[in-house]
């Protein structure tokens, strides 16, 4: 293989790990918040992009993509609220079924109100065409874009939990939230918040890759799916693991081409991959063993 | 200053406090004695909101705080040090400070979190020592005075301490009993659950003894302590044969 087309999968399979790490990490905050894994996770990529191309129509690139987080964040708080908040101590499985309930009702009304046309939001600079040539890689300048976006939001997101006051009080509702309540931390607000991080999370990401793969209302299924098994690939709960499996998967996915792995067996990959981790390393690849044992789940 | 009448709560179906009453004045140590399962955590836990009354008052003050939540019972300035400790273990031991005076800084903007700091690392030298190290690596006993630090970090008026005894070696446990001894001189109010009941009674200026969600006897330490049928049940004494030789 010349290194030419080596770096052209590497930077194909950075672009489409980084996407998966991303929703892998809106997974985590709500699993580290609640200990549930939020279904509806995928859907909130959907959600992100298909509103962003709808007000794309009547607003500038960047107000729209701004909108449509701000009303994901919003549609997530609504859940929270609505379904998981006034449930008094609900057990996981329960809460986890909701979760599937959730994402098949959004995903069919998505279909009611757009249809099952496929959309794409424009590149945010140059067009379908336009390319740069990094090591011998022909790479799109949207490529560039998901990197970026992604890697900010994911360097924001960890300064957020170490060094803001309300990034440390949902630490602290995550690492004990009999704790955080004997602190006088409004606990099931957090929840909510941590629904409203996540939700913004996905939008993000269904936005910036919206140009690139292009937007439907089931595209939420395969990315949960995706992002589920890289946070488990990492050890779920652990933000920083999931950048690390994200890009691991993705490279994986790419690579698999290269070598004459038939494309369309490539959802196969993650899913094959997620029973093996699910059989010989329950707790992840960097996840803590004795951590995972406590966790009752 | 908390006044509890009549106060019953239990788990479901399982009525766990039978008509509790009690008080706590400012400045006491006031301390709850009981055998495994007589309600003293079940008790502790209402007055804090994490189970729910079912009937009778819980007075702090002149607030009745019988059906609030616990956030808004930490608020009206009553704090409980949970059984078991439960550090925020995977942060760091300065973290779980400044978490614990959340309701200051919620409270007001000119709180001062540094001073704070100061004055609990005063109290407890050890942690200033281990403030950046992880609260899951710290000792029975370090962990122990974080709990309570982190308590004290939100400014209680009265102070409710779970077990903090258990699970420690008896020299720790001489020290932690001496902190608390100390933070009633520095004018705190403390109502302290405890097994170990005669380390708590000779600390304490009055008791009640707690069984099967009653409250059966009550009365300053020191009578407690002398109270024949306390020093069988509780105090492991062999109350007969202590007459007859008359030591210990």
């Amino acid at each position: 293989m010349t290194l030419e087309l080596f770096s052209q999968y590497i930077f194909a399979g950075i672009t489409y790990g980084i996407i998966y790490a991303i929703v892998a990490i809106g997974f985590n905050i709500i699993y580290n918040t609640t200990g549930i894994i939020n279904f509806a996770q995928g859907e909130f990529v959907m959600l992100g992009g298909m509103t962003a191309i709808s007000f794309n129509h009547y607003l500038p690139l960047p107000l729209a993509i701004i909108c449509a987080v701000l009303v994901t964040m919003l549609i997530g708080a609504l859940i929270e609220i609505a379904f998981i908040r006034w449930l008094e101590s609900p057990s996981v499985l329960r809460m986890i079924i909701i979760t599937i309930g959730l994402s098949i009702i959004i995903r069919e009304m998505a279909l009611h109100v757009w249809g099952d046309s496929v959309r794409a939001l424009p590149y945010f600079s140059g067009n379908v065409v336009s390319s740069i040539t990094i090591m011998g890689a022909s790479i799109s300048p949207q490529v560039l874009w998901v990197l970026a976006v992604c890697s900010l939001m994911v360097i924001l997101l960890s300064l957020f939990f170490k060094f803001t006051s309300l990034g440390k009080e949902m630490q602290a509702c995550a690492a004990n939230r009999l704790a955080a309540t004997l602190c006088g931390i409004n606990a099931k607000n957090m929840v909510t918040f941590s629904f409203m991080l996540s939700a913004a999370l996905g939008a993000v990401a269904g936005c910036v890759v919206s140009p690139i793969t292009s937007s439907q209302y089931d595209m939420g299924t395969g990315l949960a799916i995706k992002g589920f098994t890289v946070a488990v690939l990492g050890g779920l709960g652990n933000s920083m693991a999931a950048v690390a499996a994200g890009l691991l998967l993705g490279i994986i996915e790419a690579f698999s081409i290269a070598v004459g792995f038939p494309l369309a067996f490539q959802d196969a990959i993650a899913i094959s991959l997620l029973l093996l981790i699910l059989f010989v390393r329950p707790h992840g690849l960097f996840g803590n063993k004795e951590a995972a044992r406590l966790k009752e789940f | 200053m908390l006044k509890i009448r009549n106060l019953e709560s239990g788990y479901g179906k399982l009525r766990v406090l039978k008509k509790i009453s009690m008080h706590v004045d400012a400045g006491e140590i006031v301390t709850l004695i009981g055998a495994n399962g007589a309600g003293k955590t079940t008790l502790l836990s209402t007055i804090a909101g994490l189970s729910r009354a079912s009937g009778g008052d819980i007075v702090l003050f002149d607030q009745n705080l019988k059906s609030s939540a616990p956030q808004e019972i930490v608020k009206a300035g009553c704090s409980l040090v949970p059984e078991g400790r439960q550090v925020f273990a995977t942060m760091r031991v300065e973290d779980n400070l400044i978490l614990g005076g959340y309701v200051q800084y919620q409270r007001s903007k000119g709180y001062c979190q540094s001073a704070e700091l100061a004055a609990i690392y005063d109290i407890f030298p050890v942690l200033k020592e281990r403030r950046d190290q992880l609260a899951g690596t710290l000792s029975g006993g370090e962990q122990q005075m974080l709990a309570m630090g982190r308590a004290l970090m939100a400014g209680p008026k009265l102070i409710m301490m779970d077990e903090p005894s258990t699970g420690l070696a008896p020299l720790i446990v001489r020290d932690i009993f001496q902190i608390i001894l100390h933070l009633r001189e520095a004018g705190n109010t403390v109502l302290l659950v405890e097994q170990n009941a005669k380390s708590a009674l000779a600390i304490a200026d009055r008791g009640y003894v707690l069984e099967t969600g009653k409250i059966i006897l009550q009365g300053p330490a020191a009578d407690l302590l002398g109270n024949t049928d306390v020093q069988r049940a509780y105090l492991g004494r062999d109350v007969d044969a202590a007459t007859a030789t008359c030591d210990i």
